[in-house]
């Protein structure tokens, strides 16, 4: 038996090592890139030879990717609390209340989540040239909301559908009134779920590129993937690679770094909603 | 402490559906009160409307002389255990069973000392800083109770609080209830659909069916004089064997032959000596082999046995006898509920004899029963013809 | 304290009662819904407020656009001019190469994601050894923003600059190595999250049932065809819902990667250059209309035909 079971876990360390390569090879890859140096840029290596943190003191001394970087976190970090608030209120009722319309909510919620966001780019710059929304930072939250609120729907809800109806009653039975009964035991209860949804949520809004692209024209309200494209746009003919890669990784490592501290979390809240939905 | 009065409750959802019909039931303080029937039969909804966890659409439910209908759960001061025990998973013991008292603006010291005082009753006092998470079963159980116990509530309300526990636990948590309920003399009333639990803990039984109440009374009283079919079937484990039989002036022809009845059954039948059709009950225990019972009156008839089961303490004997099966509204009732629909052609036979018996398999053996203990029901309606309840 | 005992008279009082009591029971069950509802249309208020305002009603002002001339390099000459920008468009060769395009990247995008999601999960559901370090690092791509790991593989295919690029070719100024390439990275950002979703269905099929289909001779190979793909059918389904809609709405990595030179350009990037670039919102906004017809019919056709359930449809709540 012994050997047997050596085997099977070397097999699959071996499956777990390409998994890993998969992962992060082409963001070691980056990461390398914005450690190269000049001389070093365009040798095609996969590791840098000699590390530098050129690129880096580049883009932190370059006002446009501060302020882009300053938008990306206001604005994702804005939408995000007010999609949770929201989506909160909702996702409680439709789990929990009956009222009429309740399905159409639903199925509303489900179009907008499938959306084309192209689609909407036109007449949202329409309307926000017309009403002054347009590159400012409420011309962003607002559609990052509208996006969000249907993935925030949706996985609270689930949540909300896994506590357990009895812990309402008992509540009541042990002399609470309602808003008791929900701020002492389902509010402590829904906060892990809450919590987990704001990270999506946040990644999602982190992750935008379309709208950021077509509602700014300044650094205004550019957030920073935005930003990196104009990087090159500006200068075609010498791609700023060292800088582009440094900023990537800038916004990447938090995002990273959430994921890997909070990976049980992320993996609930992403299945709960089509799974058991 | 109080009592509790049910004045022709009726509960009618909006649909129409009648889920629980003209209540009526006056619990003594501190009687411990159980509901038992089926799934479905309306006894958790009657729980609920006591505890006001579900409107009452007719009649009149007091506590302690008040008339409560419309007060909020928190209002009537009464404890409830839930099925699910649905303790507060973010909360620890101590914080749990506290949980009431600081609703009700209790100081802390006051608090502590009750949470204690009810954690050693209880025996969780080591427990009292962990979460319910981390507990087994059984202390789950006991977490909820003490939930229950700290608030010195005027009732207790048990929603099948035992059913989650296993066969062992549920043993010894049930003379835990019952022990605590008669120290603490709390009236109590206790919803389950465990004929056992039924019979070892209430002061009173109410047996329901689809929302009506069958009968009331004590277990002793139920087991041995149940208003009908249903109630005869329901409570008793193993339970009783129900036989198609011809009613003469000098006895009652069944699959098991003709007997003769003794005096006071046919008294009670009303002398009416119109030959009739009806169901005759045999409680499993009331046959014996017939070579240990000497010469106590009764009938004997040869039983092609099936199956044995020593048990220890007792064998049970089953067998089946040639004849038609017994028909009637409660038993379908009752064979729907355990989800037995086997149908063998003849009638099944338990029969819970004396260790000593000398019943093998596959052979027959000459059984006993005791006339005076049968019962006998009228087909059609299910009512027991023997009993004057 | 006899109560009732017969069914006879239970029907006997049920009848008795039958008005009366239903009136009251309307009565208090009509109190108590009119307090649930104004709540619960309270609470989902704002959510349903800010989902019209952004998408029902801008869908609804894009379709009037695209019955507009509506080009802003002409202010002057807008009319409007019904179906002519359809016409246009749909006659144009642009759409239709994009439109290929984009087909051809969701078509064989989504089938890879599939099978190596499937893949994916597999590993991630059984392995023995590193669980909870192969799931955090599958994450990863999930979590890294697409314009980054767009560029991390543009400049991995750039000549001279990157670690894949060959000698003496620029893979990104051809049309088909382009599509390879978005492909890829369409692929790997989106493999995981597929894996996610396709490992929830995994964790949900009875390791018992597994078991007695070994019992009952079925190899590995059997059992995955035969007990596990039908029970997480309907995982899969949404999953690939999900994914194909997403697959058809690309975007960033095209932009990042080609700009959609070479013919690259998806419908998304087609419509953009129009409403954005060529500031022409009449045909940008007929495009974009179409685009959401699509994706309509595309979520349509899997809902109806194969069956699968949109999340979320067992919403009818708790009562």
């Amino acid at each position: 038996m012994q050997p047997e079971t050596t085997n099977r876990k070397l097999m699959w360390w071996g499956v777990n090592a390409i998994v890993l390569l998969y992962a992060f090879v082409p963001v070691l890859w980056i990461v390398s890139l914005s450690l190269k140096d000049d001389a070093t840029l365009n040798d095609g290596n996969y590791i840098p030879t000699s590390p530098s943190n050129d690129s880096y003191t580049a883009i932190f001394n370059n006002p446009d990717f501060l302020r882009a970087l300053m938008n990306s976190i206001g604005i994702c970090i804005i939408a995000t609390l007010i999609a949770i608030a929201f989506g909160t209120m909702a996702a409680y009722a439709i789990a929990r209340l009956d009222f009429p319309g309740k399905r159409t909510i639903v199925a509303m919620a489900l179009l907008v989540s499938m959306f084309p966001q192209i689609a909407l780019v036109t007449p949202l710059f329409k309307i926000e040239t017309a009403i002054g929304l347009f590159d400012t930072w409420p011309g962003l939250i607002i559609p990052y909301i509208a996006f969000a609120l249907p993935l925030a729907i949706y996985t609270l809800s689930a949540f909300f559908r896994e506590i357990p109806w009895d812990l309402e009653k008992a509540a009541k039975m042990d002399g609470a009134t309602p808003y008791q009964a929900f701020r002492r035991v389902i509010t402590p209860l829904a906060m892990p779920g809450i919590f987990t949804t704001a990270i999506l949520v946040f990644i999602s809004c982190w992750n935008d590129f379309l709208f950021a692209l077509s509602l700014t024209s300044t650094s205004n309200a550019r957030t920073v993937p935005a930003a990196m494209s104009y990087f090159t746009g500006a200068t075609t003919f010498e791609k700023p690679t060292g800088p582009i890669a440094a900023a990537a990784v800038v916004i990447t490592i938090p995002i990273v770094i959430f994921v890997l501290v909070f990976q049980r979390r992320i993996v609930a809240g992403l299945t709960s909603g089509a799974v058991k939905g | 402490m109080a009592e509790i009065v049910l004045d022709h409750v009726v509960k009618r959802y909006p649909d129409g559906a009648l889920a629980v019909d003209d209540f009526n039931l006056e619990i003594a303080d501190g009687e411990f009160i159980i509901l038992v029937g089926p799934s479905g039969c309306g006894k958790s909804t009657t729980l609920n409307m006591v505890a006001g966890l579900e409107d009452i659409t007719a009649g009149k439910l007091i506590i302690d002389g008040q008339v409560v209908n419309d007060k909020a759960p928190k209002d009537r001061d009464i404890a409830m255990v839930f099925q699910s025990y649905a303790l507060y998973p973010h909360m620890t013991v101590g914080d749990n069973m506290g949980f009431p008292l600081r609703l009700a603006g209790m100081d802390k010291a006051t608090i502590r000392k009750k949470v204690e005082q009810a954690a050693e009753m209880l025996e969780l006092t080591q427990h009292l800083d962990r979460k319910p998470a981390n507990l087994s079963g059984g202390q789950r159980q006991r977490v909820a109770m003490g939930r229950a116990i700290v608030r010195s509530p005027k009732a207790f309300l048990m929603d099948e609080p035992l059913s989650n526990l296993d066969a062992k636990l549920r043993v010894q948590m049930r003379t835990q209830i019952s022990r605590i309920q008669k120290n603490l003399g709390t009236t109590t009333l206790y919803v389950t659909h465990d004929q056992t639990e039924a019979m070892t803990l209430g002061d009173r039984v109410v047996v329901m069916r689809s929302g009506v109440v069958q009968q009331v009374g004590s277990p002793a009283h139920l087991y041995a004089h149940p208003a009908n079919l249903f109630v005869a079937g329901f409570i008793g484990s193993p339970s009783m064997n129900f036989f198609p039989g011809r009613l003469r002036p000098d006895g009652v022809v069944t699959a098991l032959g003709e007997a003769k009845l003794p005096d006071q059954i046919r008294q009670a039948l009303d002398g009416s000596t119109a030959e009739r059709e009806v169901i005759v009950g045999i409680r499993p225990e009331h046959f014996e082999e017939a070579s240990l019972v000497g010469d106590k009156p009764g009938a004997t008839f040869d039983a092609p046995i099936d199956i044995v089961e020593a048990m220890g303490s007792d064998v049970y004997a089953y067998f089946t006898m040639k004849g038609d099966q017994a028909r009637s509204k409660d038993l379908e009732d009752l064979a729907k509920d355990t989800g037995n629909d086997l149908h063998s052609g003849g009638v099944e036979v338990t029969a819970r004899l004396d260790a000593a018996a000398n019943v093998q398999r596959g052979r027959t053996a000459r059984l006993w029963y005791d006339t005076s203990k049968i019962q006998v029901f009228d087909g059609a309606s299910g009512k027991n013809l023997v009993t004057t309840d | 304290m006899t109560a009732t005992p017969t069914a006879a008279a239970a029907e006997a009082a049920e009848d008795r009662m039958d008005d009366g009591t239903t009136e009251i029971a309307r009565q208090r069950h009509t109190d108590a819904k009119r307090a649930e509802r104004k709540l619960g249309l309270m609470l989902v208020g704002p959510a349903v407020f800010i989902m019209l305002a952004v998408a029902a009603y801008p869908i609804i002002y894009a379709f009037w656009l695209s019955l507009n001339k509506a080009d802003l390099r002409q202010p002057d000459a807008n009319e409007f001019i019904w179906f002519d920008n359809y016409v246009t468009v749909l006659s144009s060769p642009i759409w239709w190469t994009a439109f290929g395009v984009t087909m051809l990247i969701t078509i064989v995008g989504a089938t890879l994601e599939l099978i190596l999601g499937m893949l994916l999960a597999i590993v991630m559901h059984r392995t023995i050894v590193g669980r909870g370090l192969v799931r955090t690092s599958a994450l990863v791509p999930y979590a890294i923003v697409t314009v980054v790991a767009a560029f991390s593989w543009r400049f991995a295919w750039t000549q001279g600059l990157g670690w894949l690029a060959p000698e003496n070719s620029a893979p990104l100024t051809e049309f088909w190595p382009s599509i390879g390439i978005i492909i890829l990275a369409e692929v790997w950002k989106t493999v995981p999250f597929m894996a996610l979703l396709l490992m929830a269905g995994l964790a949900l099929v009875p390791e018992d049932l597994l078991k007695a289909a070994s019992m009952d001779g079925a190899n590995a190979w059997k059992r995955f065809w035969m007990v596990t793909v039908p029970l997480i059918k309907p995982a899969i389904l949404v999953a690939l819902l999900f994914r194909t809609l997403d697959a058809f709405r690309v975007f960033d990595n095209i932009f990042i990667l080609t700009s959609g030179s070479n013919q690259t350009s998806s419908v998304s990037m087609v419509a953009y250059s129009n409403l954005i670039r060529g500031l022409n919102l009449g045909i940008g906004s007929a495009m974009s209309v179409l685009i959401f017809i699509t994706t309509g019919i595309i979520a349509f056709a899997f809902i109806k035909f194969f069956g699968a359930a949109a999340p979320g449809s067992d919403a009818e709540g708790k009562r």
